[in-house]
């Protein structure tokens, strides 16, 4: 148990050493450097030479990872040359109101997926599960901005019940964001539920026509002792890393729901920073969400090992 | 020894085999499968066929009909430019569905084949390849993309070579997974024992049946990758205006939203009917092949 924890923990640092080399070269070869994003329009061929010396640019690029990636463990992500400000400083707030609006959607999402799940896996065929199903396609399947789009043509300008768009500072307090993220979080919610209810269905579809549930059945078992006892817990395991994969999902496409809400998160930065060439910017919001990633990963992949005796005995020691 | 006699995977390999008119039969029994089947070909004699059939000039300002709601003349009204909103959605997919088709071509040959090898080689290249493979979807879809097309230009022709490297990493994974389901079965152990070569192992013994799986993963995919395109169009990354594109459309017009909504639910049907009958099609085609298709994010 221990040994596999650890192995799972060496695996996650060779990943994220792995990706840190991926974002450097990926940076690395977007046309245009520092120099050029520092000085815009004002760039002419001896100031970019003498920026580019003063800050090592022309240094050979291993050189100039490896002092990235040092000063990354140490919590220095550098600064952004185009916003005149220090990674981390503009990566803060923005990055806790990602994590506040995809809280808010975990929180409400998953248990909704897994009732719908459960409720479209019982009546397999039948009109809820085919009316859950065919929802959830469309869910899942559209970009992000059509399902918002949609939601605010209705709840925004036709019924006025919520903001189109969210107008808080970006370091507002959490008490102040919330009332202003309803509609975000509704499409982030209905995205993440679509992709979670439809993986719960089919494990519990699954579970239900296995071998132990059906001798159960024949037994007499009561069927609401089948579900709740012996089919819910097993359909569940899988459940806790499917739940992992939308998350990252979500937070890779999040972007584009902040962009449509005018929300200040990590997401709509890395959009922008990407827009104009603040490439240690882009170094450093990779880097955070690839953690974040990982993290996710790992915690998913130990809480399915702790809950699963077989998994812990079969390749523990 | 068993080598000779046939074996239950063996029977059923060749049933499985037969023509794609058993498949076929299942995919017609299907409403929902029809229904996207129809989806797609629709789609597909729009962008052919709308140059020719488009009621107005796609392109044509007028500073005299700008936002007009809907009328005999504008069909779903016009734009902040006076453009006819219902022949730029017509042909806003033109772009879209061009680069997909043939990065989803592409991503599917180019994934099968570097899935297969690893699954077939095995050892330690595979270990390198996959570690490299898992360390890249880890990162965000949109910044990969964003990267991608930033450092490789929105040239349309690019933008489908880029589009098929990149979600061609998608189908390695499966490919490789299908592969290694193969390679220790008995017809296949039963093949390299007859002392036959890798390429005859490969294309007789293994495509068939990886085939459907590659299949329905494409079909998957190409949804997918409509909503990666898109988005990276709706966030100013794609399509280079005037050029009419159902992303674009959606981020422009969606600030005349209160006033013209048709402006935004012209390239929104549009769009989303596409994407719901690749997606109705490809669930139909899954059943039709035996494959459960537990679709999830493809990360």
């Amino acid at each position: 148990m221990i040994s596999l924890t650890a192995r799972r923990l060496m695996l996650a640092v060779v990943t994220l050493f792995i990706i840190s080399l991926i974002i450097f070269v990926g940076v690395e070869a977007l046309p245009g450097d520092m120099a050029t994003a520092y000085l815009g329009q004002f760039a002419t061929p001896e100031s970019l030479k003498a920026l580019r010396e003063e800050f090592d640019l022309d240094a050979p690029a291993h050189e100039r990872y490896f002092n990235w990636l040092g000063n990354a463990i140490r919590g220095d992500l550098g600064e952004s040359y185009a916003r005149h400000k220090p990674v981390s400083e503009l990566i803060g707030y923005r990055f806790r109101n990602t994590v506040v609006l995809s809280t808010a959607a975990t929180l409400v999402g998953v248990p909704l997926a897994i009732v719908l799940g459960i409720l479209a896996g019982l009546t397999r065929d039948k009109w809820p599960d085919v009316t859950v199903s065919t929802v959830s396609i469309a869910g899942m399947t559209l970009p992000g901005f059509v399902t918002a789009t949609v939601l605010i043509f209705i709840f925004a300008i036709r019924l006025e019940w919520f903001p189109a768009i969210t107008l808080v500072s970006t370091n507002a307090p959490i008490s102040e964001l919330l009332p202003n993220i309803v509609l975000p979080v509704i499409t982030l919610t209905i995205i993440m539920v679509a992709h979670i209810l439809r993986l719960v269905r089919t494990n519990m579809i699954d579970v239900m026509n296995s071998d132990y549930v059906q001798m159960a059945q024949l037994k007499g078992v009561p069927s609401r002792r089948i579900v709740f006892g012996h089919a819910l817990p097993n359909a569940m395991l899988p459940t806790i890393n499917i739940v992992a994969l939308t998350i990252i999902w979500l937070l890779g496409g999040v972007a584009i729901i902040e962009t449509v809400f005018n929300y200040p998160g990590i997401g709509r930065l890395m959009v922008d920073a990407i827009g104009d060439r603040d490439l240690v910017l882009v170094q450093g919001i990779a880097l955070i969400l690839a953690i974040v990633v990982i993290a996710v990963n790992l915690v998913a992949d130990l809480l399915t090992l702790v809950l699963n005796p077989r998994l812990r005995t079969a390749r523990g020691h | 020894m068993t080598v000779a006699s046939p074996t239950v995977e063996q029977i059923s390999t060749v049933k499985r085999r037969s023509p794609m008119s058993e498949t076929w039969e299942y995919l017609r029994r299907s409403r929902s499968g029809m229904i996207g089947l129809f989806l797609i070909v629709s789609h597909l004699l729009i962008a052919l066929t709308s140059p020719l059939l488009v009621p107005q000039d796609p392109l044509e300002m007028n500073a005299e009909a700008r936002i007009e709601a809907p009328s005999t003349e504008h069909l779903m009204g016009t734009d902040r430019l006076g453009r006819d909103v219902f022949s730029r959605s017509m042909l806003g997919g033109r772009v879209t569905l061009v680069v997909t088709i043939v990065a989803i071509i592409l991503a599917v040959i180019w994934g099968s084949l570097v899935g297969i090898a690893l699954g077939l080689l095995g050892g330690r290249i595979d270990e390198v390849v996959m570690r490299f493979v898992d360390a890249l979807l880890s990162l965000p879809w949109l910044l990969i993309l964003l990267l991608v097309v930033s450092i490789m230009g929105t040239d349309m022709w690019i933008q489908a070579l880029t589009f098929g490297f990149t979600y061609g990493i998608l189908t390695i994974r499966v490919a490789r997974a299908a592969t290694l389901d193969f390679v220790t079965r008995e017809f296949l152990l039963a093949a390299r024992a007859r002392g036959e070569s890798t390429r005859t192992i490969v294309m007789r013994e293994l495509l068939p049946n990886v085939r459907d799986v590659l299949l329905v993963d494409g079909a998957m995919n190409w949804s997918w990758m409509l909503l990666g395109f898109t988005s990276l169009s709706f966030l100013g990354f794609g399509v280079t205006p005037p050029t009419p594109d159902w992303g674009f459309m959606i981020a422009k017009n969606r600030e005349i939203l209160a006033i013209q909504p048709w402006a935004v639910f012209g390239p929104v049907i549009m769009l989303s009917t596409l994407i719901i009958g690749i997606n109705l099609f490809s669930d139909a085609l899954a059943k039709a092949m035996g494959l459960d298709r537990s679709q999830g994010a493809p990360v």
